[in-house]
């Protein structure tokens, strides 16, 4: 079978060996959660609890405020502690509501007391799945979280022609979506055509990078007989995953700047989304837990975890055996986008798809030196942007060149900083003029 | 906030390694990719020795221990941070010595050396500023300081009597006579220390495109410029070199695959790559009939060199979904 790609990009080494072959196990409840309000791009939900009030698993503890937003609900049944700023796996604290368990037996299973109603999938109509993802608190769990309601209900004047599941796990180490897919494809495939119905499409596609093989085996022979559904094969290379490369290697479209995937016609879905969508309309379950991969050199066992929302990073630390001794960074995340951890209070989100520990030997840093202009970057970037130029213009404060130069195109995929050989962080200088030239531009709107 | 403290251990270890991301890079870094270069001419090396003998060994050892030497002066002098073993100066030193003819003069090396790193880097503000290829400048310098010398070759070791002293572009060039392809290709004509043997250069040159350092579209543009411009004035005039000769003789393959592709001096955009190595044949092709000289690779890549900015600045590549906004 021939593979599908873009152009540009790199090959990390992956790491998948780590984790893949093993099952998901489900986390045992913690003593404590954290749940952020805004675990989700948008507005911060609104609490509906106070200190001292008693939550039951499952319980929506804050609705959503506005169209873009999504309501959060408690992973276990307990008290309210405290409702306020806490800190995430994001760097910034958040206002968030911590509950303490009252449950007292250890092997309690992860349930939700709190059930919606189970809805027929072959009857439901496309207002009801979207009232129920809303509902269900249910978001984009490819990492940007954005609330997956929203992106069932596009403007009624872009016509939708293609829904794309994204199983291409294109960061090294994760392994989550993979295990969905081995572990549940039947419930995956109910997802995608749940989707598909909720935005009226026929054709549905899930991509799956060739480093998957079993994967796109399993998948084929489940959808042999569906109509409208295809699995693509697509090159294993980074950032295959992204919206953008991912649309112009099963499509050929090429999503233009400032415009969105549903301008060409296509909507992106996660792996884990649609088997939320699935649970959520099937089982009549809410969004309470996160499906993420603990892996790293630095964990002495590296596991795939379901793991209820608003649990420490450190009681998942511990529970996988904690750190060996040459661990120095714990990144929340892909290793290529996540973000590196300085505390360990913070909770686990709703899209959080991964926790690593890295030793030194992987992180491999080497000192910065002059750029050399070899050009490795210009090559190596999916978008077709000079990274070189957009951080050197950066570092001069020159934000109206780097705006010319097409710098807020930039996704921030890491594929510039991982293959330059000067070591220049090049992506953190193109994020520092973004912000600016963004800043720059709602200025100019504002005269 | 209190009551999750206590829950948590207090032994846990404190992370302060908080870069940005991407966490994970590639194992290349700057030194690296350097000395790995200097270990790709080694078959040079070998190449050298074996047909003009190992006294040449104390030319490399000269234009290694001047160029490094040159640029730590000028580093302290600069209060820079000295780069001892960045590998980079070491670098040039080793080129420019493998583009000398063999028995060259050491302190005329040592000469070339000190122009190479001052005037061809360090004037510019050292690693990665320069615009012209440093080993050539240095190279340039000596050419019009040692007319003589620098264009006095030796016989090589394994010569049979037709063999002469002169190199393959010279007998061309002065007396018409057409050396055959196989001697070329294995070393065992007359020329510089590292241009002798084509299929050393090409073992090391591969080595580099295997491992992603010289990206491939230079020397393939190259000997396709090389083809489409030898091959038209060839054509016009039989009298004329073959594109096989222009590409085996001289320094054409040692150019194309260690001067021309520097990363300092050369394009970073893939168009740019192209223009610049298609640019390089065809000033080449040019100097070497027209020209008083028999050999020109070195200044035709410094005559593209000059052009690197420009093509960078007229070949940037479109961003992507752009094309099909306008088509709209």
């Amino acid at each position: 079978m021939s593979s599908k790609t873009f152009h540009g990009g790199v090959h990390p080494k992956e790491y998948k060996e780590l984790t893949e072959h093993l099952a998901f196990e489900i986390f045992p409840q913690p003593q404590q959660i954290v749940l952020p309000l805004s675990q989700h791009l948008g507005k911060e939900a609104k609490t509906l609890v106070k200190k001292g009030d008693d939550v039951k698993a499952g319980q929506m503890v804050a609705q959503a405020e506005g169209f873009v937003s999504a309501p959060v609900h408690s992973s276990v049944a307990g008290k309210v502690m405290s409702v306020g700023k806490e800190q995430t796996s994001s760097g910034f604290p958040k206002d968030s509501i911590i509950i303490k368990r009252n449950g007292t037996i250890e092997s309690e299973s992860l349930t939700n007391e709190f059930r919606l109603s189970t809805l027929n999938p072959e009857q439901i109509s496309p207002d009801e799945i979207r009232e129920r993802v809303a509902l269900a608190g249910i978001v984009g769990q490819g990492g940007a979280a954005f609330p997956t309601s929203v992106k069932l209900s596009p403007p009624k004047d872009k016509v939708i022609d293609v829904v794309i599941l994204n199983g291409c796990e294109c960061e090294p180490y994760l392994t989550r979506d993979y295990r969905f897919m081995m572990e549940r494809p039947d419930d995956l495939i109910s997802g995608l055509k749940l989707i598909m119905k909720a935005l009226g499409v026929k054709r549905g596609v899930i991509g799956i990078e060739n480093n998957k093989p079993e994967a796109i085996e399993l998948l084929t022979n489940k959808i042999k007989y569906e109509h409208g559904l295809e699995v693509v094969s697509l090159k294993t290379k980074y950032p295959q995953g992204a919206e953008k490369m991912l649309i112009k290697a099963v499509t050929g479209k090429e999503v233009p700047p400032g415009k969105l995937p549903m301008d060409v016609g296509a909507v992106i879905q996660n792996i884990g989304t649609a088997i939320a969508i699935h649970d959520a309309i099937v089982k009549g379950e809410v969004l309470i837990t996160a499906a993420l991969t603990v892996s790293g050199k630095g964990i002495k066992n590296p596991k795939n975890l379901i793991v209820p929302v608003g649990t420490t990073i450190q009681t998942v630390i511990d529970y996988c055996g904690g750190v060996t001794d040459d661990s120095v960074k714990i990144v929340v995340g892909g290793p290529m986008m996540g973000t590196a951890q300085f505390d360990l209070h913070a909770p686990v989100m709703k899209a959080t798809s991964g926790i690593l520990v890295l030793t030194k030997d992987e992180v491999a840093e080497n000192p910065e030196t002059p750029c050399l202009r070899c050009g490795q970057c210009v090559g190596a970037c999916p978008l077709n942007l000079m990274p070189t130029k957009l951080a050197r213009y950066s570092q001069l404060n020159r934000f109206d060149d780097a705006e010319g130069a097409g710098i807020t195109v930039c996704m921030e995929c890491g594929t510039c900083s991982y293959t330059c050989p000067a070591n220049i962080p090049l992506v953190q200088w193109i994020r520092l003029g973004k912000q600016k030239v963004l800043q720059m531009q709602k200025e100019r709107t504002a005269k | 906030m209190t009551d999750t403290q206590t829950l948590i251990e207090p032994k846990q270890k404190v992370y302060f390694d908080l870069t940005t991301s991407p966490h994970l890079h590639s194992k290349w870094s700057t030194s690296k990719v350097m000395w790995f270069v200097v270990a790709a001419l080694i078959p040079s090396i070998i190449a050298a020795i074996t047909f003009f003998g190992w006294m040449q060994i104390f030319i490399i050892i000269t234009a290694v221990v001047f160029a490094v030497g040159t640029e730590a002066a000028i580093q302290s002098i600069r209060k820079k941070k000295v780069t001892w073993f960045d590998g980079s100066a070491a670098l040039t030193g080793l080129l420019l010595a493998l583009t000398l003819p063999p028995n060259f003069s050491l302190s005329a090396t040592a000469i070339g050396s000190v122009v190479a790193i001052g005037l061809g880097k360090q004037i510019f503000g050292g690693l990665g500023y320069n615009i012209f290829n440093p080993a050539l400048v240095g190279r340039a310098f000596l050419q019009a300081a040692f007319p003589v010398q620098i264009t006095t070759w030796v016989k090589p070791n394994f010569a049979v009597d037709s063999v002469t002293s002169a190199t393959p572009l010279a007998a061309f060039k002065f007396d018409k006579i057409f050396t055959d392809t196989v001697p070329m290709a294995i070393g065992n004509v007359g020329g510089s220390l590292g241009e002798t043997s084509a299929i050393a250069v090409l073992v090391g040159g591969i080595l580099l495109i295997a491992v992603g350092i010289v990206n491939w579209r230079i020397p393939l543009s190259m000997i396709i410029g090389m083809f489409l411009f030898g091959g038209l004035f060839w054509f016009i005039n039989p009298q004329n070199p073959s594109p096989v000769f222009h590409i085996f003789a001289g320094s054409f393959l040692f150019g194309a695959m260690f001067m021309a592709t520097d990363w300092v001096t050369s394009p970073i955009t893939n168009k740019g790559m192209w223009i610049f190595g298609l640019g390089i044949s065809l000033v080449l092709v040019v100097i070497r009939i027209y020209g008083g000289l028999p050999e020109g690779v070195m200044y035709s890549i410094l005559f593209m060199n000059g052009f690197v900015p420009l093509i960078n600045r007229y070949t940037k590549p479109t961003i992507f979904g752009v094309v099909k906004e306008e088509k709209k």
